[in-house]
């Protein structure tokens, strides 16, 4: 970069992200509720990234809450317990929070209405331990990734430490509109959540801990400065609200003036990204030695007649989340998590799992539908995209069947936060785009591993007959000379009865 | 004797110099894509695309007689390898998808004859005699060479389940709308 060029640059403000209204209030300032117990809950046995967790309860077995249901299995997989006390009434398929609205594996749960705990041992101090059973403890607890990953957290503690990390950075961001669950959670519990922080920092040998909040939640930053104070490795950093800051490359550059490489990750760069709500199920399963069976979830959207925040046990239908909080008018649209990235419901019966940060129901007109015109080239989503994408380029070459096209216009570094979509005055579905050309290229990808896996099958099968007719060779040619060998035995015997006769 | 070992090797080598020049002069020109096109191939010879094995449907490619989206083990994937292979350019969205049926055994009427075991080019279908069969879903290609060789019908090809982890979202369908300032 020249000197000029240079010189432009520092003249121009930071020019990625969006800023759409937020909608936070007044469900942020509404106090904290507990969903009354609903009579059954449907705990799913995937609620994070990986392989699934193998259920160890027998249908009709009664067990109390906190209990294990189901462990990983695999590398990358979480624990899953029980959200209350109750028996097991069955293993089967439920709907899937996804716009799919394919079915998953899960266990449900008749509750008995005591909400009975179950004994999870006595609680010590987590400074004592050594870190990587810190980690353990934190897997055995079932702890995901709150920010809505879901990635096991246990492993990325562990990952923290392989990978030398100095610096934990824990992301307060909330930069998806309409929601305030992390909001909440630092307003009520901020002095958890500073000790799950200092728990984390123990756990990844990170010297420091910044705390990056968006600047619209003034009551958070002002609840964690306080629960900070006297931790002097533990930093809290108000940030510009910006959509969508609580992403994880573009927290740790905000924080750190370092931009992650694209085929990177921010451990590559000694940081390690964790969401405040995961450093408060930290802090539970270290402290209280509870897993994590419940989360805060907010409910909000126009169609919501009490919008705010709700501690909600993982498995409640958004049935019974919705019939709680009341409804002003029927919902145009359901949606899980946050209105910019967050999964399109199929219909109430879907339960809320680990990584639901919100529920939306949102109305007619918040949800309103444009017809998409064609792209006049104006680059607003070129301006928008936080990654320095072009997103009318790459949308184009979808459109027409290009999926390499768009790869090498960087398709691969798209996070699919929506920018490009929101700015868009043609209202060109450009994320829903990219979502789709990424999920193809993968069922490419499967497809191809497939057909390597059949040509290997293939092989194995030659190799297998060519086997079996040498092995077949073999002991015919065994019993040949077996043969062979017991008629000359034979002869000789009979040769020799014959020779003494004469003699 | 000398006269037999000359008169031999002198005709041996006659007949060997002249095959020689045969070979070269009247060499059959191969062409050097369908191995390679070959090689992409899944490789199983299940005959679904009607040529006698991968190897026929590689050279029809070749030589153009058949399209690259001849293979439904291979699917999409391998369609648009070829594709690429080849230097053409093709609409894959009409392609159906990676063999969207695999080969499943209704369980109550198997009677674990062991046919349609020695048939699976993949050896996706285990058992023993007399022992109720079943196939691996992720080995099968999807070839239905199996399905004629049950004496009980009890093979049949059902379409692959659709899993959260298999869903891709589907292409927008962009109806575009007339601008309201036209």
């Amino acid at each position: 970069m020249g000197l000029i060029e240079k010189f432009f640059a520092l003249l121009e403000p930071q020019h990625w992200g969006v800023h759409p209204d937020d909608h936070k209030r007044p469900a942020a300032d509404a106090p904290l509720r507990s969903l009354p117990l609903p009579e059954r809950l449907y705990i799913p046995l995937q609620q994070h990234i990986g392989a699934a967790a193998r259920p160890i309860v027998l249908v009709g077995q009664s067990v109390l809450k906190g209990q294990l249901l189901a462990e990983a299995q695999g590398a990358t997989s979480a624990a899953i317990h029980a959200s209350t006390s109750g028996t097991v009434a069955a293993i089967g398929d439920v709907t899937a929070p996804h716009p799919s609205g394919l079915p998953f594996a899960a266990i449900t749960l008749a509750a008995d209405g005591d909400d009975r705990w179950a004994d999870t041992g006595t609680a010590v101090d987590p400074f004592a331990l050594p870190p990587p059973e810190v980690a353990r403890r934190v897997a055995a607890a079932g702890v995901v990734g709150l920010g809505g990953a879901t990635f096991p957290s246990a492993l990325k503690l562990g990952l923290g430490l392989k990978a030398e990390i100095h610096t934990l950075i824990i992301n307060g961001g909330e930069c998806e509109p309409y929601l305030s669950c992390d909001d909440r959670l630092m307003r009520d519990f901020a002095t958890e959540t500073v000790d799950g922080i200092r728990i984390m920092l123990h756990a990844t040998g990170a010297k420091q801990a910044l705390v990056g909040i968006e600047d619209n939640k003034p009551e958070a930053i002002a609840a964690m400065t306080a629960a900070a104070q006297g931790y002097s490795e533990i930093a809290i950093r108000p940030v510009p609200a910006r959509y969508p800051m609580g992403s994880e490359k573009h927290l740790f550059s905000e924080l750190t003036g370092t931009e992650v490489p694209a085929d990177g990750r921010t451990t590559d760069l000694g940081a390690l990204v964790h969401n405040v709500g995961t450093a408060w199920a930290v802090h539970e399963a270290l402290r209280n030695n509870r897993p994590l069976v419940e989360r805060i979830v907010t409910v909000n959207g126009g169609a919501v007649a009490r919008p705010g925040n709700i501690r909600v046990p993982v498995g409640a239908l958004v049935e019974d989340v919705l019939a709680f909080v009341g409804l002003r008018e029927e919902p145009a649209r359901l949606v899980m998590g946050g209105p910019m990235m967050g999964s399109l419901l199929p219909h109430r019966r879907v339960p809320v799992v680990k990584g639901s940060s919100g529920i939306l129901a949102l109305t007619a007109v918040e949800a309103a539908g444009f017809d998409p015109g064609p792209c006049i080239r104006c680059s607003s989503c070129v301006r928008a995209c936080p990654v320095g994408l072009l997103p009318l380029e790459m949308s184009a070459r979808i459109a027409n069947g290009d999926l390499d096209g768009a790869v090498a216009f960087g398709l691969k570094d798209c996070i699919a936060c929506g920018c490009c979509s929101f700015v868009c005055p043609s209202r060109i579905p450009l994320v829903h785009y990219f979502n789709h050309a990424k999920g193809e290229l993968a069922a490419q990808g499967r497809a191809q591993l497939r057909n390597e896996a059949a040509k290997r099958l293939v092989a194995a099968r030659a190799e297998r007959l060519e086997r079996d007719a040498r092995e077949k060779a073999e002991v015919a040619a065994r019993r040949k000379a077996e043969r062979a060998a017991a008629k000359a035995a034979e002869a000789a015997r009979s040769a020799a009865a014959s020779s003494e006769a004469t003699t | 004797m000398i006269a037999a070992i000359l008169s031999l090797t002198l005709l041996g080598a006659v007949l060997g110099f002249g095959l020689g020049i045969a070979a070269k002069k009247f060499a059959v020109e191969t062409d050097a894509r369908v191995a390679e096109i070959a090689a992409l191939m899944p490789g199983s010879n299940c005959g679904q695309c009607g040529f006698p094995g991968c190897a026929g449907a590689a050279a029809a490619i070749a030589e153009g007689s058949a399209t690259v989206t001849v293979c439904p083990p291979g699917g999409k994937a391998l369609a648009g390898a070829l594709a690429a292979k080849l230097g053409i350019s093709i609409d894959l969205s009409g392609v159906a998808d990676a063999g969207p049926k695999i080969a499943a055994i209704a369980e109550e009427i198997c009677i674990g004859c062991c046919r349609c075991v020695k048939e699976c080019p993949t050896d996706a279908i285990v058992g023993a005699a007399k022992q109720i069969h079943a196939v691996m879903r992720e080995a099968c290609t999807g070839c239905g060479n199996c399905i004629d060789r049950c004496p009980t019908e009890a093979m049949k090809m059902e379409p692959v389940p659709v899993t959260l982890q298999h869903w891709v979202w589907p292409k927008p369908v962009v109806t575009e709308a007339e601008p309201s300032w036209a």
